[in-house]
């Protein structure tokens, strides 16, 4: 009798979806995150350019909100991006993510606008190619805009393999008038043209295969689609016409991990109508940590550029080389500095940074940046526009 | 037959008594792994406080995830949740009983993976008392043993470290043999074999009538006069984590 009572209690509890109800309740997670900047980059050397200002006092709000169940393996996450500054063009705002995502044992799937990072290497990105870069927002390349896509990933025990769906091209923005590291001419996000006839609706994809074995991680990616970078020609009277073209990219990143020493190589042929071309970045990290049991950890990274773009190469690294040092302090506070240099060969051109943070109390961190041009030749087809545009940055975020 | 048994009998007592102090101290430790054996995965959360020599304290809190594996070191997934600015910060170790760990960090801001060297065992964990080498997966080969003494139901081996870059020349720990073997204190000497740090464990519970866990690990730095405690809650044995829990995809998830 009591079976049959405790029987028909739990089949009323599952008709009902009552036990159902509970155990979601108790897994579904949220989580709201809120930051706020305050942030002030300084030009000390007169512009340039009409227009152009020294000051500029900027603020950016990062709301962020994801959505957890099913243990985990099901999830929305949503994150926003809002900069207001002197430049009109650098006031923007961005949708950074906003995807769902499942996974079931060894398969992930994304849909929706998000970010995917790929490479090694740290004075240049060249195997990154699946966002676009929020060029006003950072110097260093590395801030992105959200991309829509869908995306399956399946995780072997030969390697994971990546099938990016790209049905959105999204256009890159260049400095207004009154910002500086722009060019004579101002370029409107919406001028630039593209090859393909259905413009930023051209339906892209992308591949990658990555594995982890023993010290050796490698990743190889292909991506055909609408290119990110916009090429630059210019017509009889000197003007520049810039348009997106439609690129194949083949990239190979590799590291090798053994002891101290992380060595680094990243690798891309790009080909397209207008210009095939092949581009690597290579190089090492060392750290020497714990220094006579200081706590302190000194990294020393130096990688060599080459790209075999002649003078159109937007990043302006055709025969470089970056000597970089990264102090870790190991403190309470997280301090830490990156300094570095990168030096062309040919032309001795030489862009010197400085990145320090350092976390105050437990919800602030503050964070200076700076970049100085120095000696950039005039031959320097893009850099030769940024040679008075040396800048300190400083930044102070809340955490919310 | 009965004289053979004896003479059986004989050589094992004897064997058990001309057993070394490096024997013995290999035997308890290979016990305690032994006695931890089978709890297949785990999670947990933790709060870690800093305490400065002038009791000033600053806290993180971060979510741990097991996988035990037999064959190979366990591999874990740690997650940061606070401070605010290091939220989504993870790392993966796959620890290997023989060789340098395989360790990656997530980089939640720009979403970045990044294999990391393993190399730097000696220094401090975010600023803690803790070395990344007291808290990684303590697997029996990586270090080599001698008994010292046992009082009662507590016994303590020195462990001497394989690996030349640990900070350590030795550690004395202290079990409890009648506990499942469970770790009740370690003490720890600089390379100039002076005592740099006690590690004592309490709060201890059984959890699935096996394992051993403590709720409290409290570093004090004996040179430093600074300290570290570790606070651990909601022990979860029952996620049934697989290797898919573990991978590179599984580190991004983590810190999203």
């Amino acid at each position: 009798m009591r079976h049959i009572i405790r029987y028909l209690a739990l089949v009323i509890l599952s008709f009902t979806g009552f036990s159902q109800e509970v155990e979601n309740e108790a897994s579904v997670i949220h989580d709201f995150e809120l930051e706020l900047e305050t942030e002030y980059r300084f030009f000390y050397k007169d512009p340039l350019f009409n227009e152009q200002k020294n000051h500029f006092p900027a603020l950016a709000i990062r709301p962020k909100y994801t959505i957890e169940w099913n243990e985990g393996y099901e999830s929305i996450t949503a994150e926003g991006f809002f900069r207001f500054d002197v430049d009109n063009e650098r006031t923007h705002w961005d949708i950074r993510e906003l995807y769902y995502q499942k996974v079931k044992g060894n398969w992930e799937l994304s849909a929706g606008l998000k970010k995917i990072y790929w490479g090694v290497t740290e004075s240049n990105h060249l195997v990154d190619i699946i966002n676009q870069t929020d060029a006003v927002e950072r110097f260093d390349g590395e801030q992105k805009l959200g991309q829509p896509m869908l995306q399956y990933s399946l995780n072997t025990n030969f390697g994971t393999f990546d099938v990016f769906y790209l049905p959105y091209h999204r256009r890159r923005t260049f400095a207004g008038s009154k910002g500086r590291l722009r060019f004579p001419v101002i370029i409107a996000k919406d001028e630039v043209d593209y090859e393909s006839g259905a413009e930023e609706w051209r339906q892209d994809f992308a591949l990658r295969y990555s594995h982890s074995f023993d010290i050796i991680d490698l990743g190889i990616s292909h991506f055909y689609g609408n290119g990110r970078e916009p090429l630059f020609t210019f017509d009889s009277l000197g003007n520049i016409n810039a348009f997106y073209p439609v690129i194949h990219q083949t990239g190979l990143d590799l590291q090798i991990t053994h002891n101290a020493f992380l060595w680094k190589l990243e690798s891309i042929y790009r080909s397209s109508n207008a210009q095939d071309f092949f581009a690597l970045t290579g190089g090492f990290e060392f750290t020497i940590s714990n220094i006579k049991n200081s706590g302190i950890d000194v990294g020393l990274i130096s990688e060599y550029l080459f790209d075999d773009r002649d003078e159109l190469a937007l990043n302006a690294l055709q025969n470089d080389i970056f000597f970089g040092s990264r102090i870790a302090f190991n403190d309470i506070q997280d301090t830490s500095i990156l300094i570095g240099g990168i030096s062309d060969l040919e032309s001795g051109s030489n862009i010197f940074s400085i990145e320090a943070s350092r976390r105050i109390g437990s919800s602030w961190k503050a964070e200076l940046e700076a970049r100085i041009f120095s000696n950039i030749s005039n031959e320097e087809f893009i850099l030769s526009n940024f040679k008075n545009d040396s800048f300190l940055r400083f930044t102070m975020v809340k955490f919310f | 037959m009965k004289y053979t048994v004896l003479v059986l009998i004989a050589l094992f007592t004897i064997g058990t008594q001309a057993q070394t102090a490096e024997e013995r101290g290999l035997e308890i430790a290979k016990a305690a792994e032994q006695a931890d054996l089978g709890f297949i995965s785990s999670t947990v959360n933790l709060k870690m406080t800093l305490k400065n020599k002038n009791g000033q304290t600053s806290e993180r809190s971060l979510t741990t995830r097991t996988l035990e594996l037999i064959e190979d070191g366990d591999k874990s997934l740690i997650v940061f949740n606070s401070p605010k600015d290091v939220k989504g910060t993870s790392t993966l170790t796959f620890t290997h009983k023989v060789g340098p760990d395989d360790q990656w960090l997530y980089l939640p801001s720009i979403k970045r993976v990044k294999r990391i060297s393993s190399n730097n065992k000696s220094g401090p964990f975010v600023g803690s008392e803790f070395a990344y080498e007291d808290l990684s997966s303590q697997e029996v080969e990586k270090y080599t043993y001698k008994f010292l003494e046992s009082n009662g139901t507590l016994i303590t081996i020195e462990q001497d470290p394989v690996d030349p870059k640990s900070g350590y020349t030795r550690r004395l720990v202290t079990y409890n043999k009648d506990k499942g073997y469970r770790i009740e204190k370690v003490d720890f000497y600089d390379r100039k074999n002076a005592l740099l740090k006690t590690l004592t464990y309490s709060g201890y519970k059984l959890y699935k009538n096996k394992f051993w866990r403590a709720s409290t690990f409290n570093m004090v730095n004996h040179q430093s006069n600074k300290e570290t405690l570790l606070n651990f809650s909601d022990y979860n044995f029952n996620a049934n984590l697989t290797e898919d829990d573990f991978s590179q995809n599984a580190l991004k998830r983590a810190g999203k």
